[in-house]
């Protein structure tokens, strides 16, 4: 199958868009449509139509880290962000957050909140993101 | 195995063994300090929380019952492991088999010592798991491995009605703690499901302490090791059944159905195992079925539960063990020092041999209940028990009597005949020597408990039997009593009956064992083939059923799938009735515009063309239509995090879908043209059982608690404004991870799939790719 040209110049700058848009999505989650599983699937997105431009062999070069090891770091992180609370004596999974300069007396002004929550999106993130990569690379290096 | 000829046992050089005899000493010196404690009456509980939400407790008992338990697995297992440094000692797997052992320890422990019931059957389940490792140690013999098998398979099984009954008592008592169940008896027995907590319970107990009909599997099970049988098969694992009658007793003891079951049961296994034991000629499994007699004595007197048959019941517990163990060490130097363990084979082994046979003779005299040997005072307070028990006095005194008669002869076949007479060296593959002394030591030290506990009754008394009684009675005012010899009451004459005809039965053992075989071989039941039927029985149901659901045929998966969907669901709602609503549907369609037709429109084009192309990249197109219709749905009734995930999931799998079709060859339509009709009818009844589903939900009232509750909770609570996302990372956390988990197993199952089938289609070519 001869791939255009277009395509592959175009995908190129589409996958990189696409991965930004991705961490946007992820990061906006909390407060506005988003969150980690869109986000990782936007990410995938990316990747997929750069594999599909390149080949699989391209698309492992460029992630650099096998897709199903990305999936299982982020269950890892996932799972690190759960026990987290137990340290703080609280149940497992329970958020622990930490507003980086908020301003103690103004109960709305959260300044800019770090959380276990986000910890734990981001490991749903790269779950969603490696597993999808993983069937699609495997699937495309079948061919 | 260790048999290693003439050569000087080369000793394993690391810790491994004495790390193995240094644990249990420092646990048996540990217990030791509630010794006292706990025969002033007071027993010990120590908990820690672990799953505090759902009532699971790290938490210990300790009294009279666990702590005789707990002694008796640290002390012989430190006497057990120091003898496996030489018995074992220079076999290349030694540090594996040490970890067993200690494995196997720590179960034990933790299952006579916790108060928790799930944390109970947990350690009951490790003993399971690591007797049958350790059973099948020499797991290059296939007898082994069908013996731990069998073995696992057997308690394993009991194992799961226990948890069952566990969970069912748990229940009816309101806590999982024994402390607080053994407390409540009268409730208990009262409740309607007392009936299936008892049968569930006993499953668990006399499949672990092979109790009739599931003893086949501890004779087989001295296929281990020696020390393994002295310790698992005699001493400790398979006592856990009893253990857990006895802790269970003062909450399901005292019925009919509690009575007269373990007093059959027992009593039934007693004899029959002391028969079985007479006709051995190999002595470890003469050893083995008198282990089934004791066990089946010890279910006989719980079952009997009078406080006279509890303290039989404790004593004798006590001297069993002192006694049994100490007779499987010794037969395991002798078969380690001579090479057989065939009673006929051996002879006058006592002068090559004379701390082995000294070892052997105190456990043998105990055994036999001959004074002043504790095993005497055992014996005579089953017998005062029995005959002073109003119900079933003469089957319990005359199976325990008969029990005991043989035990006198098996104790004669396995120390006296091998010991004395004239020594037949040419009988035995190896020169009799003795063994080194880690080996004779445990026997010796046993034997001499065995008698220092019959000439000063009051210490096993006041330290073990009293407590134990308490415990298992559940009344700290009884007063114990033992002692050796007061006057010659019934149960005296009973015991010089007992000697008198035991010694008669000894001297004709050998033509009594002849024709016992003649008998047994006669029996048309024969249990240990009868398990492998029902095994291969199983296997072929197995088979029967694999062959029929995995035809291999994606279609007929899907078709099965949904054909189950259709009937569970259409049942379901047909037997619950919940089709008797009426829709308004004029009023229902009232409030659909153009935009809401539009995208119908779409989408049941998008069904129609996927359906009847004939083209596969049309149809995934085709269906990526739907999906996207489905979408659009979601944006009109504002629920863009869902629109957003059912975009891209679709744009994913219309890629993957692709990706995988191009690989297949073009739809065969010709060949399955025959099965169309079929298929579409049931996807027809499909898709009009889930839109009745859908419209049925509709018509019921929606509770927004839960909505309601996200919502105001959302911001004060998770600092998130996006409630869906909050549900998922925060108020639903576990749940996601449990999803992202099976997505990632998912993804490296179809990616172990995809790597397996490139190196070819057939099981060889698999086979052979997979090397």
């Amino acid at each position: 199958m001869k791939t255009s040209i277009i395509l592959v110049a175009a995908t190129r700058l589409l996958t990189a868009l696409l991965l930004l848009f991705s961490i946007f999505m992820l990061l906006r989650g909390h407060n506005l449509p988003g969150g980690g599983f869109i986000g990782g699937l936007i990410g995938a997105t990316g990747f997929v139509l750069y594999a599909i431009a390149q080949g699989a062999e391209a698309t492992r070069r460029t992630l650099r880290y096998e897709p199903q090891n990305i999936a299982m770091v982020g269950l890892g992180i996932a799972l690190a962000a759960g026990v987290f609370a137990a340290f703080f004596g609280e149940a497992f999974f329970t958020g622990q957050w930490w507003f980086a300069g908020a301003d103690p007396s103004d109960p709305d002004d959260k300044g800019l909140p770090i959380s276990s929550v986000l910890v734990f999106d981001i490991g749903v993130y790269l779950v969603v993101f490696g597993s999808i990569l993983t069937l699609v690379l495997a699937l495309e290096e079948e061919v | 195995m260790a048999k290693s000829g003439a050569e000087v046992p080369r000793v394993y050089g690391g810790p491994a063994g004495w790390i193995s005899v240094a644990v249990p000493a420092a646990i048996f010196a540990w217990m030791l300090q509630y010794v006292g404690p706990v025969s002033d009456g007071n027993p010990v509980l120590l908990a820690l929380d672990w799953v505090p939400s759902m009532d699971i407790r790290l938490s210990v008992l300790i009294d009279g019952l666990s702590l005789t338990f707990a002694l008796l697995i640290s002390g012989i297992g430190a006497l057990v492991t120091l003898y496996s440094t030489k018995y074992l000692g220079n076999h290349p797997e030694y540090p594996r088999f040490v970890l067993f052992l200690m494995m196997f320890m720590v179960g034990m422990l933790g299952l006579v010592l916790s108060d928790n019931l799930i944390a109970l059957f947990v350690f009951w389940e490790i003993t399971t798991i690591s007797s049958y490792l350790l059973i099948g140690f020499s797991s290059d013999e296939a007898k082994s491995r069908r013996s731990a098998l069998q073995a696992l398979l057997v308690t394993g099984t009991g194992g799961l009605a226990l948890l069952a009954g566990m969970i069912l008592l748990g229940n009816v008592a309101g806590s999982f703690e024994l402390s607080v169940i053994l407390t409540q008896g009268e409730a208990i027995r009262a409740h309607p499901l007392y009936v299936p907590i008892v049968i569930l319970f006993l499953a668990g107990a006399f499949t672990k302490s092979a109790q009739f009909p599931f003893h086949f599997w501890l004779p087989n099970a001295m296929a281990a090791p020696t020390p393994v049988s002295a310790y698992l098969h005699s001493a400790t694992m398979v006592k856990a059944g009893v253990y857990l009658m006895a802790r269970v007793n003062p909450a399901l003891g005292d019925s009919e159905l509690w009575f007269w079951t373990l007093v059959i049961a027992g009593g039934f296994t007693t004899v029959f195992a002391s028969i079985l034991a007479v006709r051995q000629t190999d002595i470890k499994q003469v050893l083995a079925y008198t282990t089934l007699m004791a066990l089946g004595a010890l279910t006989l007197f719980i079952g009997t539960g009078s406080p006279d048959a509890i303290k039989g019941m404790m004593a004798f517990l006590v001297v069993h063990s002192l006694y049994k163990a100490a007779l499987f060490l010794m037969i395991g130097i002798v078969d380690h020092e001579t090479g057989t363990r065939e009673a006929d084979r051996l002879r006058g082994l006592g002068r090559k041999m004379p701390l082995t046979f000294l070892g052997g003779a105190l456990a043998a005299i105990s055994m036999a209940g001959i004074p002043p040997f504790v095993g005497f005072i055992g014996k005579e307070f089953l017998y005062k028990a029995g005959l002073g028990h109003e119900q079933a006095t003469w089957w319990i005194t005359g199976t325990i009597f008969a029990a005991s008669v043989l035990m006198f002869v098996a104790a004669g076949i396995a120390v006296l005949r091998p010991f004395t007479g004239k020594l037949a060296d040419a009988d035995t593959p190896q020169t009799p020597h003795e063994g080194p002394w880690a080996m004779w030591i445990g026997p010796i030290i046993l034997g001499v408990f065995s008698l220092g506990f019959g000439l000063f009754p009051d210490t096993v008394e006041a330290w073990l039997v009293a407590p134990g009684t308490w415990a298992v009675y559940g009344d700290y005012d009884y007063t114990v009593d033992l002692y050796l010899f007061r006057e010659a009451n019934a149960a005296f004459l009973l015991s010089l009956a007992t000697f008198a005809t035991g010694a008669f039965l000894y001297t004709v053992h050998r033509p009594m064992r002849a024709w016992l075989g003649r008998v047994m071989e006669a029996n048309p039941i024969k249990f240990d083939p009868g398990w492998d039927r029902v095994l291969d029985g199983l296997k072929a149901v197995a088979g029967w059923q694999t062959r029929i659901l995995q035809s291999g045929v994606l279609q007929r998966y899907i078709f099965t799938i949904f054909a189950t969907l259709a009937i569970g669901v259409g049942a379901t709602m047909y037997l619950k009735d919940v089709l008797n609503f009426r829709v308004d549907w004029a009023a229902e369609f009232d409030g659909l515009v153009f935009k809401h037709w539009a995208v119908l429109v779409f989408i049941t084009a998008g069904a129609i063309l996927t359906a009847i192309t004939s083209s596969r990249m049309t149809a995934i197109a085709a269906l990526g239509v739907v999906g996207i219709g489905v979408a659009l749905i979601f944006i009109m009734f504002s629920a863009p995090d869902v629109a957003i995930t059912q975009l891209l999931v679709e744009t994913l799998v219309v890629v993957l879908v692709a990706v995988a079709m191009l690989k297949l060859p073009h739809l065969g339509l010709a060949k399955d043209r025959k099965r169309r009709p079929v298929h579409a009818a049931l996807a027809g009844v499909v898709g009009v059982l889930v839109t009745l589903v859908m419209v049925a939900v509709l018509q019921g009232e929606i509770d927004l608690a839960i909505t309601e509750y996200f919502e105001t909770a959302s911001w004060p609570e998770a600092y998130g404004r996006n409630i869906v996302n909050v549900i998922l990372v925060d108020f639903r956390a576990i749940d996601t991870f449990g999803e992202i988990a099976v997505v990632v197993i998912a993804a490296l199952s179809a990616y172990a799939l995809l790597r397996g089938t490139r190196y070819g289609n057939t099981d060889d070519e698999i086979e052979e790719g997979r090397k």
